[in-house]
């Protein structure tokens, strides 16, 4: 079932949380809302739910409006970030509970938890009670119970942030292969790129009660299309300066900028691993520290006449070859992306 | 429901629960104080203070407000140290104390008044005994505080008590550490966080104290401008006939109790405790 | 935050708090009713049971145990529902709300019974429509009920409610996701999970209700075989000078008491494991 959100706005006394948003989820998509913590991305997630009302915009599936519709009449299935589970039921009971609610027989309950259980890993647990399963069986409890009673749209809030590291992959592989299977149209919720980049089908970027960005994991990464975007996903460095002679300067360091008119102020993001770098004592930079990080290298480098720049490269790279804290390098920047200031 | 379930429907049907509810407080409890205002006010504020302001009255109202205070600070002391030895001590007996820190909720104010008067009577050993020393409890003001503090002996202890458990032994430790010693350690680290659950634990066994009836009644023997509470005053002049009279001293102890209910209220809120 | 670990060897300071503490418990609430225990049995058991099965006894008894009744249910039910609205909906008066819930606490019982008196008494606010109907409320049941209603109000609500501020509302919006309705969702899941405080606050409620004196004395007058509650015998038999039948019922009150106590700290327990 497809989702058509449009003009979605929502205060919460004077703060502004949603900023007229407007944004379509395809049937059978896998979609996650990707931004940093009070963006707006679980109150979209809510109002889309039923769980908060919005103050203007609407909300429509398959093009059916659903504004006026109660939670619980929306077809829509919900994973919390705390898994929400009914304490003083077993686990069986959770996941039936969807079923009994809307009147199914004992026996189709049974059915649909057996089906479930099995799906996701948990056969034998049936009779367990919520505060005897670990963090990661509750989460996978959460998803069998949101998915019991055949919802047509699955939300997810921060499913994956109350476990740990390790934890947080399985369940991401449990999920991307429940959605293969059941083609459930999906949205989930997290500030983890790496969760997002490597689960969903498309990522919409979220930021202030707005939506700066929807594409492929690809599109955002290659593509991004503000600031903001560019800055957020991977990491970069970012410098303000003005175009002059189609480059803009940042102290000694010029960095080749097309398609801007000169004298304009420019935001200029240079990802990590966007740059290439080699010993020159007539260089315009010198390396100030160099820090591994487990399988890869940072490298922190102070620009004559302007501030640090960093980069990032795995162990073995042959760019750090010679390169140790002093020495002076020459920097090149393959790729910068400009974005007008918005200041 | 044949139709989906609309946002609207469930809105009608919290509407309805929540009028269920204000139609129930407001005839339970908001009109009978409103009689009780309107029928003590009727004369005016003047009526008022020539109804509330007799001798007898007066000392009534004394008598219940030193009483009270007197209990209020010895359940303060004796509250808190008993919340302290509760929740940090291990000894024998610890559970059944702290079990019994709940009896007076539990205990019918009027059989606390007969325990006491069998205890402390004057034909009881302990009570005669005190008299022959020129130290009658029985029908003298001692009792009734007596009373006091058996009725409200779980303020103090319950309020505090929340409030010890919550607190962090690192921060102890930490004091140790830097060279505290024991009194300055408690000074300074323990006390401030139980200060206001203790004061709003003892404006609240204060506020207990000043309407209490059914033990006082008993243990005090009710002579006038010695051992006449308010609250009894109130309830002679109901028995006299006297209903204006007793609406307008009533008045002024609900104002009170009214007051000291919002002071601690006030204090729990701002410092997130519960009475319970 | 880490929870201290009770001290077990105690210093002889804080022996000497401990000593403190157990002789000022004593003193205040253990003397007493061992005094009343010995006292009333010191008649001898058979006296005892005597005194009790008497007929105003009988009647007290039953009296207060039907008001009691009435109260935990018709408290018991408005505790569930105004602690509802005072913790999952958002109104205008919801401050005046939690306010109002307090105020029974705050009021003496003899301010109680003659508030009802100044209503339905004689000359009374609704004195005439109630003469027209023939019905009696004070110095009769209906206005110990009353009475008994408004002192006991807050308990249930008080304690239900901050269960439910506990438990917050994550488990009944999943419960709404899934297709319950408002019903289903109170009834399977948040009932449950408020047991325990509801329990507790029942328990408080009969506990009340069991010895309401002040108010029940104002409004009913304590008429023997009519108005005579199981408190209202014990004062109706001292001013007689009966004092076997008065720490007769004293204590058996006492005994229900302490059963009741029990109850409660098994509850309270329970409530607190229950989070």
């Amino acid at each position: 079932m497809g989702i058509r959100v449009a003009g979605l706005t929502k205060h919460f006394g004077d703060f502004l949380a949603v900023d007229d948003v407007s944004l379509t989820v395809e049937s059978g998509e896998l979609v996650a809302f990707l931004g940093p913590s009070g963006g707006g991305k679980s109150t979209i997630l809510r109002i889309i739910a039923g769980l908060e009302t919005a103050d203007a915009g609407t909300v429509a599936f398959n093009g059916q409006p659903a504004d006026h519709l109660h939670p619980s009449a929306r077809g829509v299935g919900f994973v919390f970030q705390h898994y929400a589970l009914f304490r003083h039921m077993t686990v069986a009971a959770n996941i039936a509970f969807g079923l009994r609610v809307q009147g199914a027989s004992r026996r189709r309950q049974a059915e649909r938890v057996a089906e479930l259980l099995a799906l996701m890993g948990l056969a034998g647990l049936g009779h367990r009670y919520p505060s005897q399963l670990s963090g990661g069986q509750r989460q996978r409890v959460a998803l069998a119970r949101a998915l019991a009673p055949e919802p047509k749209v699955l939300l997810l809030d921060e499913p994956f942030g109350a476990v740990d590291a390790k934890v947080r992959e399985e369940l991401r592989h449990w999920l991307r292969k429940l959605h293969d299977e059941v083609h459930v149209t999906s949205i989930f919720v997290t500030h983890d790129q790496e969760e997002a980049f490597s689960v969903a089908d498309q990522v919409m970027v979220i930021h202030r009660g707005r939506l700066e960005q929807a594409g492929t994991p690809d599109e955002i990464l290659d593509h991004p299309r503000t600031e903001f975007v560019a800055r957020f996903i991977g990491e970069a460095n970012v410098f303000e300066t003005r175009v002059q002679g189609g480059a803009g300067q940042v102290g000694a360091l010029r960095i080749p900028v097309e398609g801007i008119a000169d004298g304009t102020p420019v935001c200029l993001v240079v990802r990590f691993y966007d740059l290439k770098f080699w010993r020159d004592d007539q260089g315009c930079a010198r390396v100030v520290r160099m820090t591994t990080l487990g399988d890869r290298v940072k490298v922190e480098a102070q620009i004559d006449g302007a501030g640090r720049i960093f980069s990032q490269f795995p162990r073995r790279s042959s760019l750090l070859h010679g390169i140790a804290p002093g020495c002076r390098i020459h920097i090149e920047v393959t790729l910068a992306r400009a974005y007008a200031a918005t200041k | 429901m044949s139709r989906p379930a609309q946002i609207t429907d469930i809105q009608h049907g919290r509407l309805a629960l929540r009028s269920g509810v204000m139609i129930y407080v407001g005839v339970l409890v908001v009109l009978p104080l409103a009689a009780l205002v309107q029928h003590g006010l009727a004369d005016g504020l003047l009526g008022l203070w020539r109804a509330a302001a007799t001798p007898v009255a007066v000392q009534a109202m004394v008598l219940t407000l030193w009483t009270a205070a007197l209990m209020a600070v010895i359940n303060a002391v004796m509250g808190t140290l008993t919340a302290w030895a509760l929740v940090r001590y291990e000894f024998p007996g610890r559970g059944v104390l702290s079990a019994l820190v709940d009896l007076p909720f539990a205990i019918p104010t009027l059989v606390t008044g007969v325990m006491l008067v069998i205890l402390l009577g004057p034909q009881s050993p302990l009570g005669g005994w005190l008299a022959a020393q020129g130290m009658p409890i029985a029908f003298a003001p001692p009792a009734i505080v007596l009373a006091l503090l058996f009725i409200t002996m779980p303020f103090v202890v319950r309020a505090v008590e929340p409030v010890l458990l919550e607190q962090d032994p690192a921060e102890e430790e930490a004091a140790r550490t830097l060279g505290a010693g024991t009194w300055t350690v408690f000074r300074r680290i323990l006390l401030p966080p139980i200060l206001p659950a203790l004061l709003s634990g003892t404006i609240r066994s204060f506020a207990r104290a000043l309407g209490e009836l059914g033990s006082v009644i008993v243990v005090s023997g009710n002579i006038p401008y010695r051992t006449l509470t308010a609250p009894i005053y109130i309830f002679g002049e109901i028995e006299s006939g006297q209903p204006q009279t007793a609406a307008a001293v009533s008045v002024v102890l609900l104002a009170l109790a009214l007051v000291l209910a919002f002071a601690a209220r006030g204090i729990e809120r701002a410092t997130g405790v519960h009475n319970g | 935050m880490a929870r201290r670990a009770r001290t077990r060897q105690l210093t002889g300071a804080q022996r000497l708090i401990v000593l403190l503490v157990f002789a000022y418990l004593g003193l205040i609430l253990v003397l007493p009713l061992g005094a009343l225990a010995l006292h009333a049995l010191a008649q001898g058991p058979g006296t005892l049971l005597l005194t009790l099965t008497e007929p105003a006894a009988r009647q007290g008894l039953l009296l207060t145990l039907f008001v009691a009744i009435i109260c935990v249910a018709a408290n018991g039910l408005f505790g569930v529902a105004g602690a509802l609205v005072l913790t999952r909906h958002r109104f205008l008066g919801r401050r005046v709300l939690d306010a109002l819930v307090d105020l029974p606490l705050a009021v003496s019982p003899v301010m109680t019974g003659l508030a009802f008196l100044l209503i339905f008494g004689r000359g009374g606010w609704l004195d005439g429509p109630l003469d027209l109907l023939g019905l009696q409320v004070t110095f009769a049941v209906p206005g110990l009920v009353l009475a008994t209603l408004f002192v006991t109000f807050p308990f249930t609500l008080r304690e239900v409610a901050y269960v439910l501020e506990e438990l917050g509302t994550s488990e009944e919006q999943a419960a709404m996701t899934l297709g319950a309705s408002p019903w289903q969702t109170f009834w399977l899941v948040t009932l449950p999970n408020i047991r325990f405080g509801l329990g507790y606050g029942i328990v408080l409620t009969l506990a009340r209700a069991l010895g309401e004196f002040g108010a029940v004395l104002v409004v009913g007058g304590a008429i023997s075989g009519r108005t005579q509650t199981a408190t209202t015998f014990i004062y109706n038999a001292l001013e007689e000078r009966r004092e076997a039948a008065a720490y007769g019922m004293a204590l058996l009150l006492a005994v229900i008491s302490v059963a009741l106590l029990v109850a409660i700290e098994w509850l309270k327990r329970r409530r607190e494991r229950g989070q």
